[in-house]
């Protein structure tokens, strides 16, 4: 997992309440052998006229001009924001996968569903629970003024806004120290190499044949 | 010391490390890879830049997508086929201790390939990204399903996060009637205890009855220890488990097997060790057994009827069997014996091995598949299952019947290849699951023996295998 500091980012609004995990990546991108590659697929039903199949090289798919996405001053956002209920309906961990491979690192609302927003920390994303008057005035200035961008420090929990102003934010202690130096369950585990390895050892020594 | 059960024992022996809230990390002795669970995990690792940590502990098959017919045609699902080439190239990428691909003599299911290599030793810590590798429990092994982000974290770093499981002694004692096999026993048990009375426990399974069956046989019923909401299943070491385990292609041999040996006679719960529950079963009143439902609990025997939810109070377990019924095209109160079935399936980790391959040929013997059955699949577990079926003659004996000879894998126990049920057709299976849709959407399963699927299949509808002998 991709440790999360600071990130200065373009922003883009997305501008819907209850944005649900099947709206993020549709079920026909589930049979797929991966974990990546699902950027070109997140919000496929929104972001392309035709329906997407998977395998499809997306490239040349007609896009839906009037999806913020697809418009060329949110070319290249990290950040998104996004109204009440971010990540509702089904628990599947292709929804973070989608968001983290099209290049997203945080997302910013007043409410997220609970297991989506628990899916990605382990993904490497950053969601940010503020107040709803505070994300108000986000979308306001995002789509006021072209190039946008938002500086989200980790460690200081801060949103900082282009005119200076500091938002301070809350995140869970644990998922903040694992976020910010990019461990995942495995990293965590792997923090413990030396007494695995030392373990392994003796087992070798007490009991060979469980190592040929 | 104290005494100790068996799980305690192998638990204690695989701890690296415990916080402070009973979450340990878990060595892990042996890793099992199919194709299914494993293609996340695999890219993961490489994502992350990570390596395997012992690819000597990794043995691995194709057998959830592989076609049990046709193999010169290879596999015609293209989404099937990709995940078999993605586990060819991650094991060619990766390494392992043995692998066994698509069309290999020794492919087969996970479960099955895993002892008869004896890969899977007593004493060790098995995983696998699959439910059913409780499977392995039957040799002493501490033996858990894991999800594919757990097959990420075991490759990762050898070891899993577990909190340990309380005890369940399952006792069996006395001898079961003729025609009463470990399936009889173990679908018994599931009705006894249900199919969350195992949930939170390791399961160990005990007593004469269980001492007296084969490996074969504790394979069986360690893999449904699963069904009855178990995490792991367990028997202990005695000389059956040693006898089987002799002279097996990855077992220990000579100073090393004695080595192994006496350790794994200390592989038993100690006498006066103590369970937090203990459930008792006399063999003898244990009659042949056919499920009824769409669980696994949802079990009667072969002179039984279809329940009647009339007679049930809780309204809850009232529309379970309800539902259940509707989806079964059962109507309460019909005699079992008079259900008759469209399909046989004789296969799955739980019923493909020689042993019952020999149960189910004895009762076809000299009979012939009924008009009413469309299909009778016969699916040994693995190649070498399959060898030694025809060295013996068993292949003759079904193909006499009419019933079919397939290439082994996991075909109709979860028809993820071309071996499925049509809606509504009703089949006889020798597989572990029952749910709705498992064997084909609108399908209807019947979980029996091998020798009780043989018995449909010749009479074309639920028989008592004792009448037939
Ligand atoms: S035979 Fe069935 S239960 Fe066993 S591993 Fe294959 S699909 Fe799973």
């Amino acid at each position: 997992m991709k440790p999360f500091t600071v990130l200065e980012a373009l922003v883009a609004p997305l501008d819907r309440a209850n944005v649900d995990t099947d709206a993020i990546i549709p079920k026909q991108f589930l049979k797929s052998i991966k974990r990546s590659g699902f950027g070109p697929n997140l919000f496929d039903e929104w972001r392309y006229l035709d329906v997407g199949q998977p395998g499809q090289d997306s490239t040349n798919r007609p896009k839906n001009p009037d999806f913020v996405l697809n418009q060329p001053r949110y070319q290249g956002a990290q950040v998104l924001l996004a109204r009440d209920n971010f990540g509702c309906g089904s628990s599947r961990e292709h929804a973070p996968w989608a968001m983290e491979d099209y290049g997203f690192r945080v997302i910013i609302g007043p409410s997220f569903a609970d297991i989506f927003f628990n899916n990605c920390f382990k993904n490497g994303l950053l969601p940010i629970q503020l107040p709803a008057a505070e994300v108000d005035e986000l979308f306001r200035q995002c789509e006021a003024t072209e190039g946008y961008q938002l500086k989200v420090d980790l460690a200081a929990q801060t949103v900082v806004r282009p005119d200076g102003k500091v938002i301070p934010f809350e995140v869970d202690p644990f998922r903040k120290e694992c976020l910010f130096n990019g461990w995942d369950d495995i990293g965590l585990t792997l923090r413990h190499a030396d007494k695995i390895r030392a373990f392994e050892e003796q087992r070798r020594l007490q009991h060979p044949y469980y190592f040929s | 010391m104290e005494a100790q059960t068996l799980y305690e024992k192998l638990w204690s022996s695989h701890v690296v490390h415990q916080e402070a809230d009973g979450t340990a990390l878990i060595y892990i002795d042996r890793h099992l890879v199919h194709e299914v669970t494993s293609p996340q995990a695999f890219e993961g690792l490489k994502l992350a830049g990570r390596k395997p940590w012992r690819i000597s502990s990794i043995v691995a098959t194709a057998d959830h997508n592989t076609p049990t017919d046709h193999w010169d045609l290879g596999i015609q699902d293209p989404v099937s086929r990709q995940q078999v080439e993605t586990l060819d190239s991650n094991m060619r990428e990766v390494g392992s201790l043995a692998y066994f691909p698509f069309k290999d003599l020794r492919q087969g299911i996970i479960h099955v390939i895993g002892p008869e290599n004896g890969t899977t030793l007593p004493g060790m810590t098995v995983v696998c990204g699959d439910s059913h590798t409780s499977t392995h429990g039957a040799f002493a092994c501490l033996a858990h399903g894991i999800g594919t982000s757990e097959v990420e974290h075991v490759m990762a770093t050898q070891c899993l996060l577990q909190k340990r499981s309380k005890t369940m002694l399952v006792r069996v004692d006395g001898v079961p009637g003729r025609g009463v096999t470990a399936k009889d026993i173990v679908l018994a048990i599931i009705g006894r205890i249900g199919t969350a009375g195992g949930t939170g426990y390791a399961i160990e399974f005990g007593g004469s009855a269980i001492r007296a069956l084969s490996m074969e046989g504790r394979m069986t019923i360690c893999n449904m220890a699963l069904e009855a909401g178990a995490r792991a299943g367990l028997v202990a070491v005695d000389e059956t488990t040693i006898a089987y385990l002799e002279g097996k292609p990855f077992a220990p041999r000579d100073a090393a097997w004695d080595q192994a040996v006496a350790y794994w006679r200390t592989l038993t719960s100690d006498e006066g060790a103590v369970f937090d529950k203990v459930v008792e079963l006399d063999a003898a009143t244990i009659e042949p057994q056919v499920t009824w439902g769409t669980s696994p609990e949802m079990v009667t025997t072969i002179g039984g009827h279809v329940p009647d939810p009339a007679k049930v109070d809780d309204p809850t377990r009232r529309e379970g069997m309800e539902r259940a019924l509707k989806y079964m095209g059962l109507v309460p109160n019909t005699p079992i014996s008079e259900i008759a079935v469209d399909q046989v399936f004789i296969g799955s980790c739980t019923n493909s091995r020689i042993e019952d391959l020999r149960e189910a040929a004895a009762v076809a013997k000299g009979r012939t598949k009924a008009g009413n059955v469309r299909r009778v699949l016969v699916v040994p577990g693995s190649g070498l299952v399959k060898r030694q079926a025809e060295a013996e003659g068993l292949h003759e004996v079904f193909l006499a019947a009419g019933f079919e000879w397939r290439e082994p894998g996991c075909s109709m126990c979860l028809a993820m290849n071309a071996d499925r049920l049509e809606p509504g057709e009703r089949c006889a299976s020798t597989s572990n699951r029952n749910f709705e849709g498992r064997q084909g959407a609108g399908g209807r399963t019947h979980l029996v023996s091998p020798a009780m699927a043989a018995a449909a299949a010749v009479t074309g509808h639920f028989a008592d295998v004792r009448e037939l002998n």
